[in-house]
């Protein structure tokens, strides 16, 4: 076996394990279950370099964390909601999405599916199409910023996966939204 | 002790997965045939009561009031027609039922006019033990037809979706909600099951694979087939009548339109519509000629009708700010379809010469009509009481009948085809 293709298995089984794993991503930063950081072993240029004859090592990560999994980074915003009857992108959003756009032209195999939902009043398969246009304007947005249509899938669950359950406004409004979920 | 485990499993899945259903029936229709309907003779050894499922199913349907002459009548018996006529009797059905050697069923029956006194006809049908009920249903029909000059429906079968907790199946029953299957189960939601006109496959939409796919799954080996997966979302589909073609709503090309696909998932998608909004819920005319369809091109969703071939969308619907879900009677004289009144959704029929509306349903939170195959029903899911039902109503509003499931909620149905 070449070992680009080992790679990309291995790469591929973690992305699975990942995918099974139910930790929320704040969780994972910080009991450090996220991949495994590069470490710095060499010392060299390590702070406490000059102490104790030169044998004290001073531990470095770079390149650690993936943004995506940054709490802190505007990137953790993955739901943009609408307005009832509403498919326009409120202003509100328009740093969350040009914060994923970025993301995604600086990191070309990334891919991300953008599901549409709706509250659960009417006709399922109209919903369905409705959530299809909320889905259809965050891609179009990111479109406008320049990320290519191979790196996004616009689809729908429509009323069908409803995060909240209630029969009250705030559970409608809770179901109108878009989320960005990266492959 | 995994395969143990496994086993154990299997055997506590089991008597979860035989759901029982309810069924409720109120009202009557404008006219009622009294019939007499005696025990069916046997030899004691036939495990389904034949006359007793006639009853119910010619009681349901609501143009019948059914009298069990407490009494075992075989075809061939004579019968004291005088004191059935002073019960109000205007018809008696009498029958038998005998195992035959090779283990199938030999039910025979007659119909005979009690004012006259005479056969009004019989017939014999050879079922196995499985089909003892779907044997009785034909019988139902056949009197149905016989005193009402229309088809019957009780041999036909319906499908629908039901939810408990997580899982989502897809579900076929006989009409009266009896003998449940489910040809799929599944972690993630199924919605719009449509017959094919044949009656022997069903195509979905299931969200297995974390997205809308439509999906055409025969029932009698469990074959299923994703024909329609392209980017982006996939739903909505419709048989045409020749059982060729799908009609469905993509949104490879941006927001969802119409196209035609092979059923068998042959071939590259033809586009029909082309509007700036969205068309979706295509449904087939019974002539395989055109298609009626819910769009917003106008600014509001309403119902549309196009040419299979394509050009000009004629629209069909006005009143209300949202007409949707089309679904258009077996004679394609009437449209059946999802209004909404003062914010509440209702079930509806019109009358496509005159225009002449019905509002069939009063609860305010149904959807998903579908006509019987004799046009005489409409079948919606409602979610009122608290949960998620089915509810046949008659097409003159008098006669309802409310289906409800020990397993969970109840949605989507669909009404199939005549049984062949």
């Amino acid at each position: 076996m070449k070992p680009t293709i080992r790679l990309a298995l291995v790469t591929t089984m973690a992305a699975l394990l990942a995918a099974c794993s139910s930790v929320k991503l704040e969780d994972e930063t910080a009991g450090g279950k996220g991949p495994a950081p590069i470490e710095s072993r060499d010392g060299a240029g390590g702070a406490a370099a000059a102490g104790a004859g030169g044998r004290a090592v001073e531990q470095v990560s770079v390149g650690a964390t993936d943004p995506l999994n940054d709490p802190s980074s505007p990137l953790a915003k993955r739901s943009i909601y609408f307005d009832f009857d509403s498919f326009v992108v409120k202003d509100e959003y328009r740093a969350t999405i040009e914060a994923h756009a970025r993301y995604l032209l600086a990191n070309s195999a990334k891919r991300v599916v953008i599901q549409g939902n709706t509250d659960e009043r009417g006709s399922r398969e109209y919903n369905l199409a409705l959530g299809q246009k909320r889905a259809e304007a965050v891609r179009r947005a990111m479109s406008a910023l320049g990320v290519p249509d191979r790196q996004m899938e616009a689809v729908s669950f429509g009323e069908e996966r409803p995060r909240a359950s209630g029969t009250d406004e705030a559970s409608y409004a809770e179901n109108r939204r878009a989320d960005l979920a990266y492959q | 002790m995994r395969r143990l485990f496994l086993a154990l499993c299997f055997a506590l899945a089991l008597p979860v997965g035989h759901a029982q259903m309810r069924i409720d029936v109120s009202g009557v229709g404008a006219t009622q045939y009294p019939i007499a309907i005696a025990s069916f003779a046997t030899d004691g050894r036939v495990p389904q009561d034949i006359a007793s499922v006639v009853r119910g199913d010619l009681a349901r349907s609501g143009a019948f009031r059914v009298i069990d002459p407490q009494a075992t009548l075989s075809d061939t018996s004579s019968i004291n027609f005088p004191d059935l006529r002073a019960r109000g009797v205007d018809s008696v059905l009498a029958g038998s039922v005998a195992r035959l050697a090779d283990g199938r069923y030999d039910i025979r029956f007659r119909l005979s006019d009690a004012v006259r006194q005479s056969t009004i006809g019989g017939e014999s049908l050879v079922v196995s033990e499985a089909d003892l009920r779907f044997g009785a249903h034909r019988v139902a029909d056949w009197v149905y037809e016989r005193i009402t000059g229309e088809k019957g429906i009780f041999s036909t079968r319906i499908a629908f979706v039901s939810k408990q907790g997580n899982r989502f199946k897809l579900n076929v029953a006989d009409w009266d909600g009896e003998n449940v299957v489910s040809p799929l189960t599944s972690p993630e939601p199924i919605i719009s099951p449509s017959w094919s006109s044949d009656g022997t496959r069903l195509a979905y939409v299931s969200f297995e694979l974390k997205k809308p796919v439509v999906y055409v799954h025969t029932l009698a080996t469990g074959q299923r087939k994703a024909v329609a997966n392209f980017k982006g979302s996939n739903s909505a589909p419709a048989w045409s009548p020749d059982g060729r073609t799908l009609a469905v709503a993509l949104t490879q090309d941006g927001l969802s339109q119409i196209y035609l696909i092979g059923s068998d998932g042959s071939g590259s998608p033809r586009r029909l519509t082309s509007s700036a909004g969205i068309d979706t819920e295509p449904v087939f005319a019974p002539d395989g000629k055109s298609i009626y369809f819910t769009s917003d091109r106008g600014g509001s969703p309403q119902i549309y009708r196009i040419g299979v071939g394509g050009g000009d969308a004629t629209r069909i619907t006005f009143g209300s700010s949202y007409n949707v879900s089309p679904r258009i009677s077996p004679d394609g004289k009437t449209l059946a379809y999802l209004t909404r009144r003062e914010g509440r959704f209702l079930v509806a029929v019109r009358d496509l010469a005159n225009g002449g509306e019905t509002l069939l349903s009063e609860s305010g939170r149904e959807e998903s009509p579908s006509f019987a195959p004799n046009g005489r029903w409409v079948m919606y899911a409602t979610q009122s009481g608290g949960r998620d039902s089915l509810v046949a109503v008659s097409i003159d509003g008098r006669v309802r009948q409310r289906l409800t499931s020990n397993a969970g909620d109840i949605r989507e149905p669909t009404w199939g085809p005549f049984a062949k």
